[in-house]
Parts: structure tokens; C-alpha cells; sequence
């Protein structure tokens, strides 16, 4: 059964996305949304460890908050998609279940 | 499996620990999900991963910080049918730990079978 794991948190404050990734199995989906987005940045520290995520699992950012922080999602790593909020719920109706990394 | 649920159906839950105690209220709420969840005869799994581990440390007194030391509760859980505690060995270990640091009896898994037991779940509650 497929989870849908959910970051909200800059992986530059907190351990979430990080703990996220290590339980994260093939075939999952994670959706890095508010503060979480600028994980899914080229160029960053984390821009490895999501580029090998997305192997595996389905990486979506959502668009909206890209936008807010000025992030252009044009810049975002290979293998990720940028969606948008219908986009989240179907990611929330395609899953078994949904885990929120708080 | 019994289903006195009237009409419910039993689901497997995983309630996953990840903050230390007594620093935020998380591990204390969660702790009070699991025991209402019992009440519902549903089939109750509790993780414990990263600084969550440490909610289950032997020896914690919170006389001098003025706050309940909840931690005799998860010895009760046993009582309520909670049995089914899992902690993840490399979080033990980033913190010095092992199985005879804590306070109940677990079953210590690596963190590839915490992923594969995520995925067996039907409900996840991470906090």
C-alpha cells in the first residue's frame, strides 16, 4: 500500500524532511509544501538526497508556494513535479494513506 | 479479530512518536489519542523514531521542572491491549541509547522495516 508523506517544514529548521526520505518506500508519493518547498530548489544542500528520492517515489512541490516565496518552479530539480491544489488531493485520493511529518 | 465496533471496522493505526518530551505538548497528546483510540477496539501500533525515543527513557523525573511525568503511562498501555510498541534501532543509536534504556518492553526494528511497517498501516498519526 502507497503512502502519501507530507513535509511542511524547511529542512534547514527541522529533521522532517530528512526523517521523511529515510521511511519513505518505492512507490510513495511526498508532496513538500509551505516551508518545505525550497527542498525541491536546485542548488541546494538537499537537492542530492530528493534528486535520489525521486528514483524511487513521486516528488511533488506545490506551485502556489513556490510562487509566494519567489521561487521559480522552472528551477526545480529533475524528477520533481510542481502541482497545484486539485493536484494535492489527488494525491491524497491515489494513496492508502497519508503520513503528515510534523 | 473481535469487532464489538458496533458496525465500525477495525483499522490498523500507527500512532508515530518523533519529539522528545515535556519540550512541547506533542508526546503527551499523542500519548492521549492512543488511549482513546484503545476504546475503540481498533488495532493499535505505536512507533517510536528520532527524538521520539526518548519519550520511553528509563528514569525521567520531572519533579523540579514542575510539569507530570507521563511516562508511567506507557507502562499502563499494556492494560489497555496496546502491545504492539516499536522503536527504531538507528534512532537509538544517533542517541547513545539501546533496548535496556527504556522503560517498556519494545520490539527494536531497523529503520527499512519501520518503512515497511508504515506501509501496512492504514491510518498514520505522526507527530
Amino acid at each position: 500500500m502507497s503512502i502519501l508523506h507530507t513535509v511542511n517544514k524547511s529542512p534547514f529548521e527541522r529533521a522532517n524532511l530528512s526523517s521523511c526520505l529515510g521511511h519513505a518506500n518505492a512507490g510513495d508519493a511526498i508532496m513538500l509544501y509551505e516551508d518545505a518547498v525550497i527542498a525541491a530548489m536546485n542548488g541546494t544542500a538537499f537537492a542530492a538526497r530528493i534528486a535520489d528520492a525521486a528514483k524511487g517515489c513521486k516528488i511533488c512541490v506545490l506551485g502556489a508556494d513556490l510562487k509566494a516565496r519567489g521561487l521559480d518552479p522552472a528551477n526545480v530539480v529533475a524528477g520533481v513535479s510542481v502541482i497545484d491544489y486539485a493536484g494535492f488531493v489527488d494525491l491524497a485520493a491515489d494513496n492508502a494513506s497519508v503520513n503528515a511529518w510534523l | 479479530m473481535e469487532d464489538d465496533f458496533d458496525g465500525g471496522t477495525v483499522k490498523k493505526f500507527m500512532f508515530v512518536n518523533r519529539k522528545a518530551p515535556y519540550g512541547t505538548i506533542y508526546a503527551l497528546e499523542v500519548l492521549e489519542m492512543v488511549l482513546i483510540s484503545a476504546a475503540f477496539d481498533q488495532d493499535v501500533h505505536l512507533a517510536f523514531l528520532d527524538d521520539g525515543v526518548l519519550q520511553i527513557k528509563k528514569g525521567q523525573d520531572t519533579k523540579d521542572l514542575g510539569h507530570k511525568n507521563f511516562s508511567p503511562t506507557y507502562r499502563a498501555l499494556e492494560g489497555y491491549d496496546i502491545e504492539k510498541l516499536f522503536v527504531e534501532q538507528e534512532s537509538l543509536e544517533e542517541r547513545g541509547l539501546t533496548a535496556a534504556d527504556l522503560m517498556v518492553d519494545v520490539e527494536v526494528i531497523s529503520r527499512a522495516d519501520m518503512a515497511k511497517l508504515m506501509g501496512e498501516m492504514d491510518v498514520i498519526l505522526t507527530a
